[in-house]
């Protein structure tokens, strides 16, 4: 564990990307096998689910520590991180066990699960009474499956590739999936050759990036393809041989969930991926996102539910066929391809459709709409771009439409997590009913350090009222919040969830009493339906 | 003693004590200032007169300018205010800094200042006071804050310092000017001789410890460094405002670490956007508060400046009269405010 908490300590140490990606090589280089594919599988973001519940590891520590609940809970409020608050309450004393390397503790951490409650804590305890306060972090870390160093996915790549001296891309790919952090697969991914590989890979996704000024600067609108951007779940349906899979965005194999899907996936020449937007669509167009959020939080699909709400592919890109990966081709032959593909797949498959316009101004007309149509705005794509890797600027791009706007009053505030621990930084904003402030929004994002600072210096001096972590404040400061959109909902006491919010400034200009009313956002909603 | 007056009470002025007639680090200009020590949030320009220890005078000088009325007393020695004895006693926070302690007809209340119990060579070492009422500030009241010998922190920026001067790099320290830039100067000193670079801020605090008998590592001022110095290898202190600044262009490359109590948790570090962190407070961590309080001996705890919630809450389940007591001394969040001279201390 003590290797492993270096690699931590030497990543975290440092705010620089090269010198984290440095610290990763030179970490990898010399990690044995067993401990590095376990290294690399908690940097690329994966956890073993529910370990241990998060209510008896907090009555472990308390056990441990001597601390009573409540001073745990301060404790935390002040961190904002379990894993850290634990390594911190608890003060371990001894280090007799040596240092015993990160495959052996694993091996150890997934028994966690066989165990009985009183078994668990009482390994919990020796196993904290066992680690230094840095191990005893790291190790809290992989317990609570909270892993977050601050590398990106594409730093871990780029180190990884560097090891394994094979360009970027192909290490990407050979991540993509699901693996198991073993020794083998850790020689595997860095092999020159891989023997079979999996047929139900998918590629690393190529994302479009935020088109902040006007089209015009992209040149001739004639270069580009434009189509909707539809707010649905990205995906990938691959067809290899028996093989057929859908891959969401997050790498989670999602096939089960899309039958229909899958079910026209498997009339798919072998050898095909495409990428889309999966989408909740009847006949010609498409249902609200919360029906495909409904759909989802269901646990069987039986036919009530795949009739209330259908899921369609809505492909936008072929990215191999008939075995050959076309990524490096230029998209407008891929369109090409694509709309042969599709063809006869529909209703579940279809093709993206293009918005065309003669010229930006046109184009600029069409996307005012897509709030109407319920997509969030245009893509626009060079139509000679390659089918890259990650989201560099310059080949796609996406123009949503300009976000909808409230101004809300600030009525409840909890402590942030990581970066924000120990401020007042999750905020709670509310609209006027009658004379009553009603919570809308919660929204973390978009203010300045200072104004942070500021607010939160506020908020202590002016809380009403303290509920465990949340504190409810006088109103009196008015914020405006963008969202993406707005949709009833039952479960709300307002009757309405507003996706996507995030504050744009501070309105300092504005009183309570000038904030928005509930009517307003009934107006836009129904603006939306 | 329920009903006699409270010797001290919170006034919107600052901490008011009657029967002597004086304000204890008021934070509004009041007639008569009884000072503990030399910050920002303590030390507040615009009264008629001062008492402070006579170590904290030439900073107190520089804080509240050549006019102010300041008078000097020695740690220990008891002078009449009023109808009130007052002495002042090492805190072991800076230079001069001190508890103050006020007796009144047999009753005695002791203010602790911002305090700390690790050893410091800078200031003398903080001395128990027995009380009746003892007022202690909390700015680190949660059991999460323990701190590690000071010389072994010394050692990690030290071993920090080596890194970066292998890389060829400037490894620019944030500290506050008043204080703990010293404290790293004499704890450095032990270890090394190397020449430090300092921040235009810091330089005339420490000259000021300098003529006070602190030893120092050598130092000289980055205005001073020849035209064209990158500063490759050198540690540079610099205040914690300077972070972010044009003035930070000078150092290309430079990696930067910031030195408080508040970097024993990561996600504050990752706040402030440092790559290193290193843990070194001025003020008592968890356990110093509860040995200081039990030492004090005192029957009633008046808790101020910083998370006094939880250190009143686990006095009280533990069967002591302990309270919040409000004041304007900056101790909750770990903002930091930056002046010419000195910032909220940390
Ligand atoms: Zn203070
Ligand atoms: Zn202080």
């Amino acid at each position: 564990m003590r290797r492993f908490a270096d690699l931590y300590e030497a990543i975290d140490q440092t705010t620089s990307t090269n010198r984290k990606v440095e610290a990763m090589v030179a970490w990898f280089r010399a990690a044995d096998p067993a401990d590095a594919a376990w290294a690399l599988w908690f940097l690329t973001g994966n956890r073993i689910k529910r370990l241990v519940p998060t209510r008896e590891l907090r009555s472990a520590a308390v056990a441990a520590s001597g601390y009573p609940e409540w001073m745990l809970a301060e404790s935390y409020a002040a961190v904002g991180d379990l894993a850290e608050t634990l390594a911190l309450l608890v003060d371990s004393l001894a280090d007799d066990e040596g240092d015993l390397p990160l495959h052996v503790w694993m091996a150890r951490v997934v028994t966690l699960p066989t165990l009985d409650a009183a078994e668990r804590e009482a390994a919990l305890r020796r196993w904290w009474a066992a680690l230094p306060r840095r191990e005893r972090y790291v190790f809290n870390k992989l317990l609570t499956g909270a892993f977050r160093v601050g590398v990106s996915h594409t730093l871990v790549v780029r180190a990884l590739a560097e090891v394994a001296g094979v360009p970027a891309a192909t290490l990407a790919h050979r991540l993509m999936g699901s693996w198991a952090p073993t020794a083998e697969a850790w020689r595997g991914l860095l092999g020159e050759e891989q023997g079979t590989e999996d047929l139900s890979r998918p590629y690393p996704f190529f994302l479009a990036s935020p088109l902040e000024g006007e089209p015009a600067s992209l040149g001739d609108p004639a270069a580009w393809l434009a189509e909707w951007k539809w707010d649905g779940i990205r995906a990938q349906v691959i067809r290899r041989e028996g093989t057929i899979a859908v891959w969401s965005r997050g790498e989670e194999l999602v096939t089960d969930r899309f039958p229909e899907v899958a079910t026209a996936a498997a009339r798919l020449p072998s050898g095909t991926v495409l990428d889309g937007e999966l989408m909740a669509w009847r006949g010609e167009a498409p249902l609200p996102f919360a029906d495909l959020q409904t759909r989802i939080g269901r646990k069987k699909l039986d036919k009530r539910v795949l009739d209330a709400v259908p899921v369609a592919l809505v492909a936008f890109d072929v990215l191999e066929a008939d075995g050959v990966d076309l990524r490096e081709r230029p998209l407008s032959e891929r369109r090409a391809r694509l709309a042969e593909i599709v063809a006869p797949l529909a209703p579940a498959v279809r093709l993206s459709e293009e918005v065309r316009a003669p010229d930006w101004e046109g184009l600029a007309t069409h996307r005012q709409g897509a709030r109407e149509l319920g997509v969030e705005g245009l893509l626009l794509k060079r139509r000679d771009s390659a089918y890259g890797v990650g989201r560099p600027r310059g080949p796609w791009w996406k123009w949503k439409v300009a976000p909808l706007t409230m101004d809300g009053v600030l009525v409840y505030a909890q402590a942030g997590h990581g970066k924000r621990a120990g401020l007042y930084t999750d905020y709670t904003f509310a609209v006027w009913q009658d004379g009553a402030l009603l919570p809308v929004a919660k929204a973390y994002s978009g203010l300045t350090n200072v104004e942070i600072e500021e607010l939160d210096r506020w908020i202590r001096r002016h809380t009403v009222e303290k509920f465990g972590p949340v504190r409810s404040l006088e109103p009196v400061h008015v914020f405006e919040i963008a969202f993406e959109g707005i949709a009833p909902s039952p479960r709300h006491k307002s009757g309405v969830a507003v996706r996507f919010p995030r504050i744009l400034r501070w309105r300092r200009d504005k009183a309570a009493a000038d904030a928005d009313t509930l009517a307003s956002l009934q107006a836009l909603l129904r603006v939306q339906a | 003693m329920g009903t006699r007056e409270p010797l001290l009470r919170p006034t919107p002025a600052g901490l008011w004590c009657e029967p002597g007639g004086f304000y204890v680090d008021p934070w509004q200009p009041v007639e008569r200032a009884v000072l503990t020590h030399a910050h920002a949030d303590h030390a507040r320009p615009g009264s008629a007169a001062y008492l402070a220890t006579a170590p904290s005078l030439p900073i107190l000088r520089r804080r509240l300018g050549p006019d102010a009325r300041l008078e000097s007393i020695a740690y220990g020695e008891v002078r009449r205010i009023g109808d009130v004895d007052v002495s002042l006693h090492p805190a072991g926070h800076v230079l001069g800094s001190a508890q103050l302690r006020i007796a009144h007809q047999g009753e005695v209340w002791v203010v602790s200042g911002d305090y700390k119990r690790a050893p410091d060579p800078t200031c003398a070492a903080f001395e128990p006071v027995p009380c009746d009422t003892f007022v202690t500030e909390a700015t680190f009241g949660l059991p999460i804050y323990r701190w590690e010998p000071p010389e072994r922190t010394a050692a990690e920026i030290l071993a920090w310092w080596d890194t970066t001067r292998a890389a060829g790099r400037p490894a620019v320290l944030f500290a506050y000017a008043l204080g703990k830039a010293q404290r790293i100067l004499a704890e450095l000193a032990r270890l090394t001789d190397r020449e430090v670079y300092l921040h235009g801020a810091i330089a005339p605090i420490v000259d000021i410890y300098r003529e006070a008998g602190v030893a120092m590592l050598p130092t000289r001022l980055v205005a001073d460094a020849p035209a064209g110095h990158r500063f490759a290898g050198d540690l540079v202190l610099a205040t914690p405002g300077s972070q972010g600044s044009p003035w930070m262009k000078r150092f290309p490359g430079a990696e930067t670490a910031l030195a408080s109590g508040w970097m024993r948790v990561r996600g504050t570090r990752r706040r402030h956007s440092v790559d290193r962190g290193f843990v070194l407070s001025d003020h008592a961590d968890w356990p110093a508060l509860l040995d200081t309080v039990a030492a004090s001996g005192a029957e009633r705890i008046l808790v101020t400046h910083g998370s006094t919630e939880p250190l009143v809450r686990w006095l009280c389940e533990r069967g002591l009269d302990a309270r919040t007591l409000p004041t304007a001394w900056e101790g909750e969040g770990d903002v930091i405010v930056e002046t010419p001279t000195a910032g909220a201390p940390g």
